[in-house]
C-alpha cells in the first residue's frame, strides 16, 4: 500500500522493453590487452576543455596527468595506459557530429604500468575539503552520463549543508547492465565510495535506489550497507526514465526540485554507483578515473559484454573483442537506445560518458514511417516532466520557438518517452533537440547584432564628439579672432584719439 | 551502413495509427454484429453502403490533395464510416448513408486538413447534419425484426427497402424509447404509465429495442468499451464523466419527481449514451489532452446530454452534446495543461523549502 502510495509520485514515463538479458548475467570482463592506439578527447566533462601539459614524444605511465582542469568547472584528464604521446591533434568527437576535438593520442607500449600511486591510510581522517580536492585531482566526473565534475558537486553539497546523499543506481536504460554488474560484484567499495562522499560532503544519510528489476543487485548493496546505520536501500519501481534524477529525488523522499533550481537547494545532492565506485579507487588506491565499466551491447554484438575499458580505447576495437559484425550493424549508439547518441561510425573513443556501446540491427531500430499526429496524447501521458510534447512540436514545426519555449520547452529532458510512445512514429525529440540548438544560434546571432550595433553606435558618438569639438574649437577660435579684432579696433580707435588728442 | 544524424531514441514501441483504429472497429464488432442481426438485410445494405463510401470519399480527397493515398490504409476513414453506420436509423435509405459519409469524411475531415486536424468529430457531425435536413428519414426506426425471422425482409425486400424506400412504413416501423417518451410527455402523459409495455429493463440492456443500427446493446457497447480500456487505446476520464454526470443528474431528478424524469437505468440503458461514451466522445483528435480536461470535456459533455434529452426538442442530445463540446476542446486545452516539474500551474518555479 505504502509502494503504491509512493508510486503515485511518479508521472509518465514507459515501460521500455529491457533487452539487459544478454549481458545480465556477464561478470564484467577487466582481463584484456589494451588497445595499441589510445584516443583521449581533452573535453570529456561539462565546463572547460582540460588544457595538455604534455607533449609530443613524452613517455608517460598509467594514471599520469595528462592535462589540467581549467576554471572552477572542468576535470582533469589522465594517461589510461602507459606508452608514447604521439599526437596532440584534433580528432573526431564520440558525438553524431563527429565534428573535431582536441585528443591526446597515446601509443601503449603494452606493459600498462601504474605511475607510483601513495593511498593514504585513513581516508576519513582527511578534512572533507581535502577528499574533494582528491576526487578533482582524479579527474572524476558523473559516470551516469551526465559528465558534471563531481568534486564540483561534493563541494555545493558541502555549502549547501545537504542533508541526504542520493546513490541513483537506477540504470533505467534499456540494455545496459554495466552498474547493475558493479553493483553485485563491488558492492563493498561502492558503499566505501558513499561513505567517503558523505565526509567529503559533511552529510548524514544516504539512500542507494535501485530499481526492481535488479535483485542480485538490490540484495548485494543491502548487504553491503548492513554495518552502516546511516546508508540505506531503496527499491525503486522499474519504469524510464527513474533514473533521471529529479525523478528518483521525488520518488525515494516526496520533495520536488523547484524549476531553476540545484538539488542542493532542497538539501540533496545525487551521485551515480559508478562515481561512486570511481572516488573510492581514487581515495583509497590513489588511483584517478582512467578506466570505466562499459555494456557491449546490441544483436549485431555476438559476443556481448560487460567490459572495464581504458578511457580512449576506440570503440571499433571493443567491436572487435566483442565479435560485433559490421554488416548487420545497422545504428552505432554511444550510451543506452533512449538518449545515447547515434554515431556515424566505430572510430572514436570510449569516454568517461560512456556507459554502453550498442550495435543495433535493423530489427531493434525503428524505422518506421511518419504518420499524421492523431492527438492521441500519449506523449502527454508518457512526458515524465509534464509538458506537451504534441503542441511544442506544432510550435516549432511552424517557426514559432519563442512560443515553444514558454510551453516549457526548456524544461524538456529529452528522455526520449514521448517520441517512444508516439503511435505516429513522430520525431519528437528531434524536433526539441533541433528547437534548442536554433535558438542558442539565435541568441548568438542576436547578441552579436547587438554587439555590434553597441560598437557602431559608439563610434558614432565618437565621430559626433569629435564633430563637436571641432565645432567648438572652430567657435572659440572665432570669438577669440572677434576678440582680437575688437581689441585692435579699440586699439586703433584709442590711438587715433590719442592722436587727434 | 547507413547513417542517419537522427536523435534518440534508437528504439521505440511497436504500435501504428492503424492499428489503434483496428482495435476500435475490433471493440465495435459485438454490438455492430448484434444490430445488424437485429435489423437484418436493410441494415446490413445501409452499413457496408456507409462504409463502402466513406473509404471511397477518403480516396478521392488524397487523392485532390495530393497526399499519399497509402494512408487510406490507416483505417481511420473505415472507422469514421463505421460509427457513423452504427448511428443512423437501420432502414434508412441507401443515399442517407452515401450523404453521411460524404459530409464526415469532405466536411467533418478533409476541409480541416485530414487525419488529425478536424475541430469535430466526423460521424457526429454527419449524423447531426444529416438528422436536421432529413429528419423524416432519420427519425423512422425500423422494427426489432431479427434477421431470418418470419417477420424480416429477405435479401431481396431487403434491397427494395434500401434502394427503393419503404411502402408501409407503419407497419415495419415506431418510435424509439425517448422518442416515445417525449411525445408523451409533450402530450401531459405521466412516465410510468406511458412506459408500460414500452421498456423493460433486461431486453433494453441486451438491445432489443428499436433505435440506432449498433447503439440498442447498450451491454455490447460497453463490452468494447471495457475493451478498448483494457487495451489502453482509450483512458477511463472521458467515459466515467459522460456516464457519471447522466447517472448523477437523472437519479437526482427522478427522486424529486419519478413521473416527469426518466430513471438513470433508462438514461444508461437506451439511445447513444454508452457508444458516445466509449467510442464518440473519446476520439482522441476532438478531445482534450490532459487528463483534468478530459474530465472536464466529459462531465460537460454528460450534462448537455442529460439537459438535452430532457429539456430539449429532440429526444436524444449525444450527438449535439459532443459537438458542443468539440468546440470547446481548443479552450479547455488551453487552460487546462499538465503541471510542469517544479512548478505550479502558473508555470512559476516552486518556492524550496529545505
Amino acid at each position: 500500500m505504502k509502494n503504491w502510495l509512493k508510486s503515485l509520485r511518479i508521472r509518465g514515463g514507459v515501460h521500455a522493453e529491457e533487452r539487459k538479458d544478454a549481458t545480465l548475467e556477464l561478470p564484467i570482463v577487466s582481463s584484456y590487452p589494451v588497445a595499441n592506439k589510445l584516443y583521449i578527447p581533452l573535453q570529456q566533462h561539462i565546463g572547460k576543455a582540460a588544457e595538455p601539459i604534455v607533449k609530443v614524444g613524452d613517455i608517460v605511465l598509467k594514471g599520469q596527468l595528462l592535462a589540467h582542469s581549467q576554471g572552477l568547472i572542468s576535470a582533469p584528464v589522465h594517461a589510461p595506459s602507459s606508452g608514447v604521446i604521439t599526437d596532440i591533434n584534433f580528432y573526431p568527437a564520440p558525438h553524431p557530429s563527429a565534428l573535431p576535438i582536441r585528443t591526446i593520442v597515446i601509443t601503449t607500449d603494452g606493459k600498462d604500468q601504474w605511475i607510483e600511486r601513495i593511498p593514504v591510510d585513513d581516508p576519513f581522517a582527511l578534512e572533507p575539503e581535502e577528499i574533494s580536492a582528491r576526487v578533482a585531482a582524479a579527474g572524476i566526473v558523473g559516470l551516469g552520463g551526465a559528465t558534471f565534475p563531481s568534486a564540483v558537486k561534493l563541494n555545493l553539497g558541502r555549502q549547501h549543508k545537504i542533508h541526504t546523499l542520493l546513490i541513483n543506481g537506477g540504470e533505467c536504460e534499456p540494455y545496459l547492465t554495466c552498474d547493475d554488474r558493479l553493483m553485485q560484484e563491488r558492492s563493498d567499495a561502492i558503499v566505501d565510495g558513499i561513505r567517503l562522499m558523505l565526509h567529503g560532503m559533511e552529510a548524514n544519510i544516504a539512500k542507494i535506489g535501485i530499481e526492481n528489476n535488479k535483485p542480485q543487485a538490490i540484495k548485494a548493496m543491502t548487504n553491503a550497507c548492513l554495518p552502516y546505520d546511516n546508508i540505506e536501500v531503496v527499491t525503486v519501481p522499474t519504469r524510464y526514465p527513474m533514473g533521471w534524477e529529479k525523478q528518483l529525488i521525488r520518488f525515494m523522499t516526496g520533495k520536488e526540485v523547484p524549476a531553476e533550481s540545484r538539488t542542493t537547494d532542497i538539501g540533496i545532492v545525487m551521485h551515480n554507483v559508478a562515481t561512486a565506485y570511481a572516488i573510492h579507487r581514487a581515495l583509497r588506491y590513489a588511483e584517478p578515473l582512467v578506466s570505466r565499466i562499459v555494456t557491449v551491447s546490441g544483436n549485431a554484438t555476438k559476443r556481448p559484454m560487460n567490459i572495464e575499458v581504458a578511457i580512449g580505447t576506440l570503440i571499433s576495437d571493443i567491436f572487435s573483442i566483442c565479435l560485433t559484425d559490421k554488416e548487420t550493424t545497422a545504428r552505432i549508439v554511444m550510451g543506452g537506445p533512449m538518449m545515447g547518441e547515434a554515431l556515424p561510425h566505430s572510430d572514436m573513443p570510449i569516454v568517461k560518458a560512456t556507459s554502453g556501446v550498442l550495435a543495433l540491427t535493423l530489427d531493434e531500430i525503428t524505422v518506421a514511417e511518419e504518420e499524421a499526429c492523431i492527438r492521441c496524447a500519449s506523449c502527454i501521458q508518457a512526458c515524465p516532466v509534464g509538458l506537451l510534447p504534441v503542441d511544442m512540436a506544432n510550435l516549432i514545426r511552424s517557426n514559432q520557438l519563442d512560443s515553444a519555449v514558454n510551453i516549457g520547452l526548456k524544461d524538456c529532458i529529452s528522455c526520449g518517452s514521448c517520441s517512444y510512445v508516439c503511435p505516429s512514429h513522430i520525431p519528437l525529440v528531434h524536433y526539441f533537440k533541433y528547437a534548442s540548438g536554433e535558438l542558442v544560434s539565435r541568441q548568438q546571432a542576436q547578441h552579436k547584432s547587438e554587439q555590434t550595433k553597441k560598437l557602431a553606435d559608439e563610434r558614432s558618438k565618437r565621430l559626433e564628439k569629435i564633430e563637436l569639438e571641432k565645432e567648438q574649437e572652430a567657435a572659440r577660435r572665432k570669438a577669440e579672432k572677434e576678440a582680437r579684432d575688437r581689441a585692435k579696433a579699440e586699439q586703433e580707435a584709442n590711438e587715433e584719439q590719442g592722436a587727434a588728442v | 551502413m547507413k547513417i542517419q544524424p537522427i536523435s534518440g531514441p534508437h528504439t521505440g514501441a511497436k504500435g501504428h495509427v492503424s492499428g489503434i483504429m483496428q482495435q476500435v472497429i475490433f471493440a465495435l464488432i459485438p454490438a455492430t454484429m448484434f444490430g445488424l442481426y437485429l435489423f437484418g438485410w436493410p441494415a446490413i445494405n445501409l452499413f457496408v453502403i456507409t462504409l463502402i463510401s466513406a473509404v471511397a470519399f477518403e480516396y478521392m480527397c488524397l487523392l485532390l490533395a495530393n497526399k499519399p493515398t497509402m494512408t487510406i490504409r490507416d483505417n481511420s476513414a473505415l472507422l469514421t464510416g463505421w460509427l457513423l453506420a452504427m448511428t443512423l436509423p437501420p432502414w434508412a435509405p441507401w443515399w442517407i448513408g452515401v450523404v453521411g459519409a460524404g459530409i464526415s469524411i469532405i466536411v467533418g475531415k478533409h476541409v480541416f486538413g485530414g487525419l488529425g486536424q478536424n475541430v469535430f468529430n466526423p460521424a457526429m457531425l454527419a449524423r447531426v447534419a444529416l438528422l436536421i435536413s432529413f429528419p423524416v428519414e432519420m427519425t423512422t426506426w425500423a422494427n426489432v425484426n431479427p434477421i431470418f425471422s418470419s417477420q424480416a425482409p429477405d435479401f431481396i425486400q431487403g434491397l427494395h427497402v434500401t434502394f427503393m424506400g419503404l411502402e408501409q412504413p407503419d407497419a415495419y416501423t415506431g418510435a424509439s424509447v425517448m422518442g416515445h417518451v417525449k411525445t408523451e410527455l409533450l402530450q401531459n402523459h405521466l412516465l410510468p404509465e406511458s412506459l408500460n409495455g414500452v421498456y423493460q429493463q433486461p431486453q433494453a440492456w441486451l438491445g432489443f429495442m428499436r433505435g440506432s443500427l449498433g447503439e440498442t446493446s447498450a451491454l455490447l457497447l460497453a463490452l468494447g468499451g471495457f475493451w478498448l480500456l483494457f487495451k489502453g487505446i482509450i483512458k477511463w476520464q472521458i467515459p466515467f464523466a459522460v456516464l457519471s454526470a447522466v447517472f448523477v443528474l437523472s437519479s437526482v431528478f427522478h427522486w424529486i419527481d419519478p413521473s416527469h424524469y426518466m430513471s438513470p437505468w433508462l438514461h444508461l440503458s437506451s439511445g447513444a449514451l454508452i457508444c458516445a461514451a466509449f467510442f464518440i466522445a473519446t476520439d482522441y483528435v476532438t478531445s482534450p489532452n490532459s487528463a483534468i480536461g478530459q474530465l472536464v470535456f466529459g462531465f460537460s459533455c454528460g450534462c448537455l446530454i442529460f439537459i438535452i434529452r430532457t429539456w430539449g426538442a429532440y429526444p436524444e442530445g449525444a450527438g449535439f452534446a459532443v459537438l458542443l463540446m468539440n468546440a470547446m476542446t481548443p479552450l479547455i486545452d488551453h487552460y487546462i495543461k499538465p503541471r510542469i516539474y517544479g512548478r505550479n500551474r502558473k508555470g512559476l518555479p516552486l518556492e524550496s523549502e529545505q
